[in-house]
């Protein structure tokens, strides 16, 4: 009988990382857990990502930030193999995703862990069997066991509760929460967040980031979030990374990211409205577009 | 003018291109199906939402168009005083043709557009991307029993529309017109043949169950992730598989009279 | 409770199909009417068989008694070899004769056995030797026009043949 592995919810202490995991992590080694190395990608003929690098240490929670449409969900996509970069390398855990092939890809993603943005739960079951089917579908445990597996992961995130409930039934953030449960069912290496705190309220929004913070920790895995809330992400990670244009723009630890005063990070962190991201899309001048013809001298 | 022509043109391309995606879909499925038998609690549960969802609409439909068959048969017939073999003309237009393709009709509409529906929507709500992401094929676990399902489900559905069909026929000769009932079934016994009319029968209806079940999980899998995606792909379903069904029947109906004695 | 709940109406929905398929075979169709009995074969040979055509039934005294299974022609003696597959239980004496009937004015072919007399019966791979082939019903009406035409030409003979015999009576009556 495998050892089950006790995940104390309520308490803010970090267990040891002795534990028994179903898939053994090498705590020792100090490579990076991810490495991307000068990727490019292209969606048809508009490219998105030019010439990425990156790494995500062992054990540290590490965002990726940037604005809307920047290529962060399309990196998260990369790492999980559903997409194929056209240049340069991505590393998950010494391997090259980019070879992998069909089964070996499949043995990687059973490291992996991730979130949706929008939970992506599977409708047609209740809260339980959705936390459950990884479970079911990848080991051989008996169901008594599961039971107790799926009930763990589900205190964690504070939903025991919930078991029975279809998705239909739960809030936005309580099935952003589930939908954590079910990332983290096989105890991943990996975990990935696609947006996590997207249209949540103050409270949920706490609450999410916590047990980001503390699921990383507990179980020893390596979390990448990819968000653009600088309040939260800011109290919870180990370094940020920020992506614009599809370029690395910037780095470094929270501390260091409040006081850098590169230009684009300190629009981002102080949410400003116009800087280097600029509030206008391009277009034609504004006289043009309403058709007026400026008096001499004006702007 | 030349604009139209040049969209005909495109379309008519489309359509072939989107056929020869279907035809590699299909392989997949087909390959990808161990998974649909060796847990067959999967596909059973499909079988409830396609076949046993739609017994009603069949069962009725079938019903009335064998007495509607009934009642139209016999107006024609009584001018030859051959109102004796109505129970044959009801037997075997439902047997051969009818009971096959309306029931086919039926079942793409219903359980077809059902199908394509539930996986657009999975699709769009990106719970096919997550299964696959945690190391299950959306294909094996999602499509393929579906898949099965309707072909498992089609030929009973269409026997169930057709002897509901003789049923009703049977109604109106015997009831309404007063036909003697051993008559009206010795005279169908003798004309109707176990392997010329039944089974070929039956082989429409699993060749229809195969064309509209491919046809419903491919547009489902194939729709837009958007509302309207959805929606666009739930019509070409039930367009499609119509118009499929239609030529099929025509192709197989040729192909099986050549057999004649 | 609800997978047992789909389980049980998936059974009866299958249960319900394979019925119907099966209604459909033996009920409406002619699959159960075919009882398999021990058999025998004869075969019989027809000038015209007209529309007679395979499994059609052979009756005898109207009762159906076995079906054709095979029918051929005879390039040798042109005409047709017709196999009947007769129900072991009935047995025909050897001069039994086998006639090409109609049922009904427009009713489909059959073959009608008449017993004949003979105390041997017909064994598996016997020959049938008195037949009477079909009415066609083209030459029916041929030989009913070429026969009238008959009829008009006899008519003229005998008028000939009274003139010469009148006369000499009359003769005979005069002095």
């Amino acid at each position: 009988m495998r050892t089950a592995y006790w995940f104390n919810a309520t308490s803010l202490s970090h267990r040891s990382n002795t534990a028994n995991h179903i898939f053994p992590l090498n705590q020792t080694n100090s490579t990076p857990l991810v490495e991307i190395d000068d990727v490019n990608f292209a969606y048809g003929k508009r490219p998105i990502l030019k010439g990425i690098s990156l790494k995500v240490q062992r054990g540290k929670v590490v965002a990726i930030m940037g604005g809307s449409g920047c290529g962060k969900t399309t990196l998260l996509r990369l790492i999980g193999g559903q997409l194929r970069a056209s240049q340069g390398r991505i590393m998950v855990d010494g391997q090259d995703v980019g070879t992998l092939d069909a089964d070996a890809m499949y043995a990687m993603r059973r490291k992996m862990g991730m979130l949706f943005q929008f939970g992506a739960l599977f409708t047609d079951m209740t809260v339980f069997d959705n936390v459950a089917f990884q479970l079911r579908e990848h080991t051989d445990l008996p169901e008594d066991m599961i039971r107790d597996l799926v009930l763990m992961k589900l205190d964690a995130v504070g939903l025991r509760g919930t078991a029975k409930f279809f998705p239909s039934e739960l809030s936005g953030g309580m099935a952003r929460r589930v939908a954590l449960a079910r990332a983290v069912a096989l105890d991943p290496m990996l975990i990935m967040y696609d947006e996590p705190f997207a249209g949540l309220d103050p409270i949920s929004l706490a609450v999410v980031g916590q047990t980001i913070r503390r699921l990383n920790d507990a179980l020893g895995a390596t979390s990448i979030v990819v968000t653009h809330d600088v309040v939260e992400s800011m109290q919870i990670v180990d370094y940020l990374y920020f992506v614009s244009e599809g370029r690395i723009v910037g780095q470094g630890t929270p501390d260091e990211i409040r006081a850098s005063t590169e230009p684009f990070i300190k629009q981002f962190v102080h949410a400003e409205a116009d800087g280097p991201t600029p509030f206008h899309y391009p277009a034609k001048s504004y006289a043009d577009d309403l058709g007026l013809t400026l008096p001499k001298g004006a702007a | 003018m030349i604009n139209a022509v040049r969209s005909l043109g495109r379309r008519g391309i489309e359509t072939l291109w989107r056929g020869g995606v279907m035809a590699r879909f299909f392989w997949l499925v087909i390959t990808s199906s161990t998974m649909s038998f060796r847990r067959f609690s999967l596909t059973i549960r499909e079988i409830y939402f396609a076949g046993v969802m739609s017994l009603v609409i069949i069962m009725v439909s079938g019903l009335f168009v064998g007495m509607v068959l009934g009642l139209q048969g016999f107006e024609t017939l009584q001018k030859y005083g051959a109102e004796e073999t109505m129970g044959v003309l009801v037997a075997l237009s439902l047997v051969r043709e009818l009971g096959p393709v309306v029931s086919a009709l039926l079942f793409a509409s219903r359980a077809g557009s059902a199908i394509t529906a539930e996986i657009g929507l999975m699709k769009a709500t990106e719970q096919l991307k997550a299964m696959d992401m945690m190391a299950i094929d959306p294909i094996a676990r999602v499509v393929a029993p579906r898949f099965w399902a309707g072909v498992i489900s089609m030929p009973l559905l269409a026997a169930l529309f057709s002897a509901m069909g003789i049923f009703g026929g049977y109604v109106v000769g015997v009831a309404l017109i007063d036909i003697d009932p051993g008559v009206f079934w010795s005279n169908m016994q003798a004309a109707v043949d176990f392997r010329y009319d039944v089974l070929n029968g039956f082989v429409k209806s699993i060749v229809f169950g195969i064309a509209i079940s491919i046809i419903a999980t491919f547009e489902g899998f194939d729709a837009e992730p958007t509302a309207e995606g959805v929606s666009r792909a739930t019509t070409r379903t039930v367009v499609t598989s119509a118009l499929t069904v239609l030529l099929l029947d025509l192709v197989l109906t040729a192909f099986m009279l050549r057999g004649v004695h | 409770m609800e997978r047992k709940n789909i389980d049980l109406m998936v059974g009866l929905f299958m249960l319900m199909g394979i019925t119907a398929l099966l209604v459909l075979a033996l009920r409406v169709g002619n699959l159960g009417s075919e009882r398999v009995t021990a058999t025998y074969n004869v075969e019989t040979h027809f000038d015209n068989i007209g529309g007679l055509k395979q499994k059609a039934p052979v009756k005898s005294a109207g009762v159906l008694v076995g079906r054709v299974t095979n029918i051929m022609f005879d390039n040798d003696k042109f005409q047709a070899v017709v196999t009947l597959t007769l129900d072991r239980r009935y047995k025909f004496p050897k001069d039994t004769s086998a006639s090409i009937l109609t049922s009904g004015l427009l009713g489909e072919v059959y073959i009608g056995l008449d017993a004949g007399g003979d105390d041997k019966e017909l064994q598996n791979g016997d020959k049938i030797t008195i037949s009477q082939s079909a009415v066609v019903l083209e030459r029916l009406i041929g030989q009913f026009m070429f026969g009238k035409a008959a009829e008009g030409t006899a008519d003229k003979q005998p008028e000939k043949a009274e003139s010469p015999t009148a006369k000499p009576a009359e003769k005979k009556a005069k002095p």
